[in-house]
């Protein structure tokens, strides 16, 4: 496949079957490898659309700087899209996130400011608004609330999908700015009506719940619970579990976000075939493991890793 | 029906700490209401007149209630119910 640029070949990502861990030919499970992204993750689809939505509102100019709030792939991807189109950008970005981001993030040429550890993401969005009201000049693209996120999805990632599985029955990703779902999963409801769209989040340990009161609660301006037919909060566990499992059965090596999601795909899959439902469940493939392995994810006991991941932003 | 209820940090203030408690119900609603007469105040932090507040979120044996049948969900012996406030991902 010839494209003219890298950023003209985001997307278009494989998606691959998974024989081993399907429960039968008429229960299969389906893998969008979204690593296969320039940067290594979903996010470079949403990072390029808005960016370039940004573009043509008239909002960004050359030397322009771009601020965000982002757990890692998000700003990853900005990092990259920002420096091909001629843009700075700052992420605030948790502590309690793997070293590999914040390298990752350097190299691509971006600016790191840490916001505390207790509060996860909702402290990164809260220290990230006021840095923007302190520097009004810097362009917050902001994920949680941009059009373009989700749209960027409906456009690209949701025809994909049923191009390659127009027998899709179910779509399963993870819920975070809940841009993937509610992209993908529009898109896909208004081709197939009874498709089943389910959102799997990552379970934290308590710190990331550490909210002063619940009126601190955070839900991003892009959820629309209509789209969703299901939701499921999986812990670390579960999702390590399945990140290697995927791994040993599969040979797919994917972050542990991409485990947490597994882990809801193969529950509905394992309920499909005990009722006797045909179905193809597709799911994402967020990013691959690399990112991940200074975590403690990838070795020793599942208890070990469970240990090691407590107080981390895993997903 | 027992059921175990994961009570997050921020109101633990009513569980007099403990993390884990256990309530009777045979739907999250009943299981709401013995928690709050067992640790009073507990309910109205959780739900307003509409329901469920914005910012609460409960799981029954990880599932959201919210696809489920909300508060008038059925609950078996041995479920568990996990309360965590809604923060932002990503
Ligand atoms: C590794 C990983 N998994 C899952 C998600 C969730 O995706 P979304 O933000 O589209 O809901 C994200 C981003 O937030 C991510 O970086």
């Amino acid at each position: 496949m010839r494209f003219d640029s890298l950023l003209d070949s985001v997307g278009h990502t494989p998606l691959v079957g998974l024989p081993a861990l399907s429960p039968s030919p008429d229960v299969r499970l389906w893998a969008k490898l979204e690593d296969r992204n320039p940067t290594g993750s979903v996010k470079d689809r949403a990072a390029l659309a808005m960016i370039t939505k940004a573009e043509k509102d008239g909002l960004l100019h050359p030397g322009s700087t771009l601020l965000e709030p982002t757990s890692g792939n998000t700003g990853i991807a900005l990092a990259m899209v920002a420096k091909q189109r001629g843009y700075k950008l700052v992420c605030v970005m948790p502590e309690n996130t793997s070293p590999e981001r914040a390298q990752l993030l350097r190299m691509w040429g971006a600016e790191i400011i840490y916001s505390p550890a207790a509060g996860g993401s909702n402290e990164a969005v809260r220290v990230a608004k006021e840095i923007s009201r302190q520097h009004p000049e810097w362009v917050m693209l902001y994920q949680y609330g941009n059009e373009a996120n989700a749209l960027a999805h409906y456009e690209t990632t949701g025809p994909e999908l049923l191009a390659d599985l127009p027998t899709i029955t179910h779509f399963v990703a993870g819920l975070g700015t809940t841009g993937t779902l509610m992209g993908a999963g529009r898109y896909l409801r208004e081709a197939k009506p009874d498709v089943q769209i389910v959102a799997a989040e990552p379970r934290y340990g308590e710190l990331v719940y550490g909210l002063r009161n619940l009126d601190e609660g955070f839900v991003p301006e892009l959820y629309d619970e209509s789209v969703l037919t299901g939701r499921y909060s999986v812990g670390p566990r579960d999702a390590v579990r399945r990140t290697r499992e995927l791994l040993d059965k599969e040979g797919i090596f994917a972050g542990i976000s991409t485990g947490a999601i597994l882990h809801a795909a193969i529950s509905i899959a394992a309920k499909a075939e005990k009722e006797g439902q045909a179905a193809d469940i597709a799911f994402i493939v967020c990013d691959g493991g690399w990112k991940y392995l200074s975590t403690g994810a990838y070795e020793g006991t599942l208890e070990e890793a469970e240990a090691a991941l407590e107080g981390q932003l895993w997903a | 029906m027992a059921v175990e209820v994961r009570i997050p940090t921020i109101l633990r203030t009513y569980t007099g700490g403990e993390k884990v408690v256990s309530a009777q119900g045979s739907s999250l609603q009943e299981v709401v209401s013995d928690l709050d007469a067992s640790y009073p105040g507990i309910a109205e932090r959780l739900m307003d007149e509409s329901g469920l507040r914005r910012f609460v979120n409960v799981y029954l044996n990880d599932e959201d209630v919210r696809f489920l049948d909300g508060l008038s969900t059925a609950v078996a012996d041995g479920d568990s119910v996990t309360i965590l406030p809604a923060v932002a991902g990503g």
